[in-house]
C-alpha cells in the first residue's frame, strides 16, 4: 500500500481510516472454497469503480481439492503487475497460512480463519499483524450450517469490503448478478453471508483503508480474463469456425467459442484430438474464412505437421498456444514461456510462419484481431502465443468500440476469369486462394497441396520451382517484418541496461524499469510483440545501451540463453544480449528482475 | 482504444492476373461437363493400377449428375490413391497422410453448399487415420469417403497395410504378415457410419451406381472400393473378378440395409465377400446438428449486427 495518508486517530474512537492508492490482497485456501470467485468480485468491483486492477491466480491441475490462491492488486493509477508482496493475506487453513505468510510484506495484515489456523509462531506475530476470526463458525452463524462451505468466500469478501471501505451497494449488485437465474434463495444467502462478514467488528484490525479515487474517472471499463479476451477478439475479428481438443489452460477459449459462435452463425467443433482439430480448422480456412484452432503444451506438438502443411500450401490459419510449463505434461497450471521455439520453428523443413504474443488481457483482444488480419493479408498461419500469466488473469480495460472494431470477413465467391494461387509474379508476393465454390471461367482450377508445386498447385520436382517457392514463402514474411511497427523504448532511449520482454512479462519488466529509475539506475525496456518475423531496426535501439537483458520465463538452455535471447543473438550477433530466465512456474516479481540486473551489471 | 497495426483489408484475389469481371453464368447457359473438362494432370499411377477406373468413374459421376464445375470438391490424404485431386480439374486439396477426413469435415461443416468427396488408401484410412475414421463416422459428417483398398502400402513401395491378409509377404513382413487385418465394413458399421457400401474397380457399372447412392446419402457415406495395386499386390482381388475366375456376389435383394446386425453378418467373409450397400440409415448429421444449434442461438440475435451481439456480452462484464 503506497501513499498512506492517515487520518488522525481518535483515542478510543473508531479505527482510523488510511487513504491508499493501491493494495495487494492475497487469498489462500483450497480450490473448492470459491477463492477465484472472491478474486473475481474484487476485480469486477475495481473495474466498476474506475480503478485499475490486475489479478494473479493459481489453480491446481487436480480439480477437486488442493491449494488455490488468488491475488488481486487494485490501484488508483496504472497497475503493471500483480504485485510482489501482499499487503493483506487472507488464509483459510494452516497450510495456506504457512505457505503464503512469506508473500506478505513486513507489517502486513494476515487475516486468518482461527477455526483452522491453530499454530502461530510468536516470531511471526511480531513481524505481521495477525487478526484471527473463527470464519468457519461465523459463516454458520450468519447463514446456517448448510452454507458452511459455500458461504465462506462471500463472508470473507464482506470482511475485506469492510477493511477497504468498498462500495457495498455495488458488491450487492455483483452478488445478485452472479447468482441471477438461480433459485433467489441462493442470492439471498450470499448477501446474508456478505453482510455477516461486513458487519463483523474488526476492532482488532485497528486500521481501515480507503482507496483514493481512480484515474480512469468516467471511463467505461470492462473486466475479463485473458483467455476470454482472446476468444472475444477472434469473434470480433470475424472468425466463425474453430476446432479444438480440451487441455488446460486452452480449454477456456474453446469452451467460450463453442458457446458463443452459434450466436453469430458459426461453430466450434470438439474433435477427437489435436491433429484432427488443426486439420479441420485448415479445411474450414480453405473453405474461405480464416478458422482457429489452439491448444497448450503437448497439443501444440501434435499440430506441427499440419501447420507445416498450411505454411506450404499458404493457407491462412490462426493457432492459439496458451503456454504452460513443459516439456511433456510438464506443469499444466503453471506459467512458462518455453514454447517460443516450437511456435517459430516447430515442424520439419523450412517453414516460416508468424508468431505474435499478447502482453496483457486487453492486448489479447486486439492481438486476436491482428492475427486474423495478418493471416489473411499474408495467407499464412499465425500463432498467437499467450501464457498462463495472462490467460487466467483478470484485468479492467477500456471498453472497445465494438461498432468500429468488429470486422466482416465473409468470403468472396465472385467468379474470376482465371486464377493462379501460387503466382510467382504477384505484385505483393502473396498467394491468394479461391474458396471452393468459386467459378473460374477459364476452367483451370487450382489445387492446394503440401507437395512442392507450380503456380497452379500441381506437384513438381523441379529444383528451380522449389527454390522460387521457398523464397516466395520466406520473402512474404520478410515483407511483413518490414511493415511491423518498431516498438518504442519504455524509458529513455539511452542508458546502461535495456530489458527486453515478451508476452506477460511486459508489466513486471516495466515496473522494474520504474523502480530502477526511481533508484537512480539507467534502465529502460523494450517489449517485443511480433516475435516471428521480428520488426527491423532493433539493433539501432540496442546501440543506446551497454547491456541488453532478455527477461523470459524459460530455461537458459544448453548455451546459456533463453529462447528469445537466442533468437536475438542469432539475428544480431551481439554479445551484449544476455538472458534473465527462470522456470519456477510463477510470473516475474519485480524484485527478482532487479536483483538479477544488479548481479549481471556488477 | 489501441490502434491496430494490421487493420482489416480488402484483398485482391488474382495476383498478377488482371482478369476483370466475369459475368454470372445462368444454369441454362451451362454446358454439361465432359471428361475433357474435368481431367487434369495425366495420372502418375502405374499402368493397369485399379485407381484409374475409380477416377474414370468419378468423371462419369460428375458428367452424369451434371455437377457444377466450381462445386466439385475433392480432398485426399497421402498415398498413391490420394494423389486423386491432382487428376481432377476442379477445386481440390491434397492434405497430409491420414488426416483427409478432419480436413474434409472442416470444409463440409463450414460450407453446407458443397458436397465433399474424399479419396484415399487403406493405410491412410485405417492406420494413421484410424482415429479420424471412427470419429468422422460417428459424428456423421456429411461427405462421401471412398477408400481405394489395395491391401498394401503402394506409395511407399510394398509394406504391410492394415488390410493386408495374414500371410501377405511385404517388405516389412518378409515371412508373411501375422497381424489380423481390419475389416473395413465392420469397422465402418461399428463406428456409426450411416452409409456403408462395397464395390470393386473391375465392375465399373457397380462402382458408379454405388458412388451415386453415396453422394445422395445425407450423412457420412463410406465406400470400400477394391482397387488392385498391380505393382506390389497383383491378383489380390482376382477372387472377386469373374473374368479371373472369381465371383462377384451382390448383397442379397432381401437384405434389410437398416439392420445393423445383418449388415455385420454380410461383412463376415471378405474374399470375395458381398458387393453393394450393406448398411444405410438416416441419423441426424453433424451438419444438421450444428445448424440446429445455430438457428436456436440465432433466434434472439438474428436482427442484430454482429457487433451488437458482442456488445451485449461486454455490457454484462462491466
Ligand atoms: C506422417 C507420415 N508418415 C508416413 C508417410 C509415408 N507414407 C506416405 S503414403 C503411405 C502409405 C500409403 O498407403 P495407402 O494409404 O494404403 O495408399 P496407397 O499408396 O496404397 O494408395 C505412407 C506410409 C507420410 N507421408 N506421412
Ligand atoms: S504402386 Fe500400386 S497403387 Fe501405386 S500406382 Fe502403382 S499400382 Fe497403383
Ligand atoms: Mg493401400
Amino acid at each position: 500500500m503506497s501513499d498512506t495518508t492517515t487520518a488522525a486517530a481518535q483515542a478510543g474512537g473508531p479505527p482510523q481510516i488510511s487513504q491508499i492508492s493501491e493494495a495487494v490482497i492475497r487469498i489462500a485456501g483450497n480450490s473448492q472454497d470459491g477463492i477465484q470467485a472472491i478474486g473475481g468480485f474484487l476485480a469486477r468491483l475495481a473495474g466498476r469503480s474506475e480503478q485499475e486492477v490486475m489479478t494473479f491466480m493459481t489453480i491446481p491441475s487436480t480439480i477437486s481439492g488442493g491449494p488455490s490462491i488468488f491475488q488481486v492488486r487494485i490501484g488508483s493509477g496504472e497497475v503493471l503487475s500483480a504485485g510482489d508482496e501482499a499487503d493483506v493475506l487472507l488464509c483459510f487453513y494452516q497450510h495456506s497460512y504457512e505457505g503464503h505468510l512469506g508473500s506478505l510484506k513486513k507489517g502486513g495484515i494476515v487475516l486468518y480463519d482461527s477455526d483452522h489456523v491453530k499454530e502461530i509462531k510468536p516470531e511471526n506475530e511480531t513481524k505481521y499483524r495477525h487478526i484471527g476470526l473463527p470464519i468457519s463458525s461465523l459463516v454458520v452463524e450468519a447463514i446456517g450450517g448448510t452454507g458452511r462451505d459455500k458461504g465462506k468466500n462471500v463472508y470473507a469478501l464482506g470482511l475485506i469490503a469492510k477493511m477497504f471501505n468498498l462500495e457495498v451497494p455495488k458488491l450487492h449488485r455483483l452478488l445478485q448478478e452472479r447468482f441471477a437465474g438461480k433459485d433467489p434463495k441462493v442470492a439471498e444467502t450470499a448477501i446474508a453471508a456478505f453482510n455477516g462478514g461486513y458487519s463483523h467488528t474488526l476492532a482488532a484490525a485497528a486500521e481501515l483503508f480507503k482507496f483514493k479515487p481512480g484515474e480512469n474517472i468516467g471511463q467505461n471499463q470492462i473486466v475479463m480474463g485473458g483467455n476470454e479476451a482472446l476468444a472475444y477478439g477472434l469473434i470480433a475479428a470475424g472468425v466463425r469456425f474453430g476446432a479444438g481438443y480440451p487441455i488446460t489452460p486452452w480449454s477456456d477459449i474453446m469452451e467460450l467459442l463453442r458457446k458463443e459462435l452459434p450466436k453469430y452463425g458459426g461453430s466450434f467443433i470438439q474433435c477427437e484430438d489435436e491433429i484432427a482439430s488443426v486439420s479441420m480448422a485448415i479445411g474450414a480456412s480453405w473453405g474461405g474464412r480464416v478458422a482457429v484452432t489452439g491448444s497448450s503444451g503437448p497439443g501444440i506438438a501434435l499440430k506441427t505437421e499440419a501447420i507445416g502443411w498450411a505454411v506450404m500450401a499458404e493457407v491462412p490459419l490462426v493457432v492459439v498456444d496458451v503456454q504452460r510449463g513443459g516439456p511433456s505434461t510438464g506443469m499444466p497450471t503453471n506459467v512458462e514461456q518455453s514454447d517460443l521455439n516450437i511456435a517459430c520453428f516447430g515442424g520439419h523443413g523450412d517453414s516460416p510462419r508468424v508468431v505474435i504474443a499478447p502482453s496483457s488481457v486487453e492486448d489479447c483482444f486486439y492481438t486476436a484481431i491482428e492475427a486474423v488480419n495478418i493471416a489473411r493479408k499474408y495467407s499464412t498461419p499465425v500463432i498467437i502465443i499467450t501464457d498462463q500469466g495472462i490467460a487466467t488473469r483478470i484485468e479492467a480495460f477500456k471498453m472497445p468500440e465494438l461498432n468500429k472494431i468488429c470486422q466482416d470477413i465473409t468470403p468472396d465467391f465472385t467468379p474470376v476469369a482465371d486464377h493462379k494461387p501460387y503466382d510467382l509474379a504477384a505484385p505483393d508476393g502473396v498467394t491468394r486462394h479461391l474458396a471452393p465454390g468459386t467459378r473460374v471461367a477459364s476452367g483451370k482450377y487450382p489445387i492446394v497441396t503440401g507437395l512442392e508445386h507450380d503456380e497452379l498447385g500441381h506437384p513438381t520436382g523441379s529444383p528451380k520451382l522449389h527454390l522460387q517457392m521457398t523464397a516466395k514463402r520466406r520473402n512474404k514474411l520478410r515483407k511483413l517484418g518490414a511493415e511491423l511497427p518498431v516498438p518504442a523504448v519504455f524509458g529513455p532511449p539511452e542508458g546502461q541496461v535495456l530489458l527486453i520482454s515478451w508476452g506477460s512479462s511486459k508489466g513486471p519488466v516495466e515496473e522494474a524499469v520504474k523502480q530502477a529509475r526511481a533508484a537512480g539506475n539507467a534502465v529502460s525496456s523494450l517489449h517485443i510483440k511480433y516475435l516471428n518475423p521480428m520488426p527491423n531496426g532493433l539493433e539501432k535501439i540496442f546501440e543506446g545501451f551497454s547491456h541488453v537483458f532478455v527477461v523470459e520465463l524459460n530455461d537458459e538452455g544448453l548455451y546459456g540463453y533463453g529462447q528469445l535471447a537466442a533468437l536475438l543473438r542469432a539475428r544480431y550477433c551481439d554479445s551484449k544480449i544476455r538472458g534473465i530466465t527462470k522456470v519456477d512456474g510463477l510470473t516475474w516479481k519485480v524484485r527478482e528482475i532487479l536483483d538479477r540486473v544488479n548481479v549481471m551489471t556488477k | 482504444m489501441p490502434t491496430l497495426a494490421f487493420p482489416s483489408e480488402a484483398l485482391t484475389r488474382t495476383g498478377s492476373l488482371n482478369v476483370g469481371s466475369v459475368p454470372p453464368l445462368a444454369d441454362a447457359d451451362r454446358k454439361p461437363l465432359m471428361k475433357k473438362d474435368v481431367a487434369a494432370d495425366h495420372p502418375t499411377w502405374c499402368p493397369g493400377c485399379g485407381d484409374f477406373s475409380v477416377l474414370a468413374l468419378y468423371f462419369k459421376l460428375i458428367e452424369k449428375r451434371k455437377m457444377h464445375h466450381e462445386k466439385i470438391t475433392t480432398v485426399a490424404g497421402i498415398g498413391c490413391s490420394s494423389r486423386f485431386p491432382y487428376f481432377v480439374q476442379a477445386h481440390g486439396a491434397h492434405f497430409i497422410h491420414g488426416r483427409a477426413l478432419p480436413f474434409a469435415s472442416g470444409v463440409s461443416l463450414s460450407r453446407p453448399d458443397l458436397h465433399v468427396f474424399v479419396f484415399g488408401g487403406d493405410g491412410d484410412a485405417f492406420s494413421i487415420g484410424g482415429n479420424h475414421f471412427t470419429h468422422t463416422a460417428r459424428k456423421n459428417v456429411k461427405m462421401t469417403y471412398c477408400v481405394m483398398d489395395n491391401n498394401v502400402y503402394g506409395l511407399t513401395k510394398n509394406q504391410t497395410s492394415p488390410t493386408s491378409p495374414i500371410g501377405y509377404k511385404s517388405k516389412t513382413d518378409v515371412w508373411g504378415s501375422g497381424d489380423r487385418p481390419i475389416n473395413p465394413m465392420k469397422q465402418a458399421i461399428a463406428a456409426g457410419a450411416t452409409f456403408v457400401a462395397r464395390t470393386t474397380h473391375t465392375n465399373p457399372n457397380h462402382v458408379l451406381q454405388i458412388m451415386e447412392a453415396a453422394m445422395d446419402h445425407d450423412g457420412f457415406s463410406f465406400i470400400e472400393c477394391l482397387s488392385e495395386c498391380v505393382e506390389f499386390y497383383p491378383g489380390a482381388f482376382d477372387g472377386a473378378n469373374p473374368r479371373k475366375g472369381g465371383q462377384f456376389p451382390l448383397v442379397p435383394e432381401n437384405h434389410d440395409v437398416t439392420d445393423e446386425y445383418a449388415a455385420y453378418q454380410l461383412s463376415e467373409d471378405l474374399m470375395p465377400g458381398k458387393f453393394g450397400i450393406f448398411y444405410k440409415v438416416s441419423r441426424p448429421t453433424k451438419n444438421a446438428n450444428e445448424a440446429k444449434i445455430i438457428s436456436t442461438n440465432r433466434e434472439k440475435f438474428a436482427a442484430l449486427p454482429d457487433w451488437q451481439i458482442l456488445q451485449k456480452n461486454f455490457d454484462r462484464m462491466k
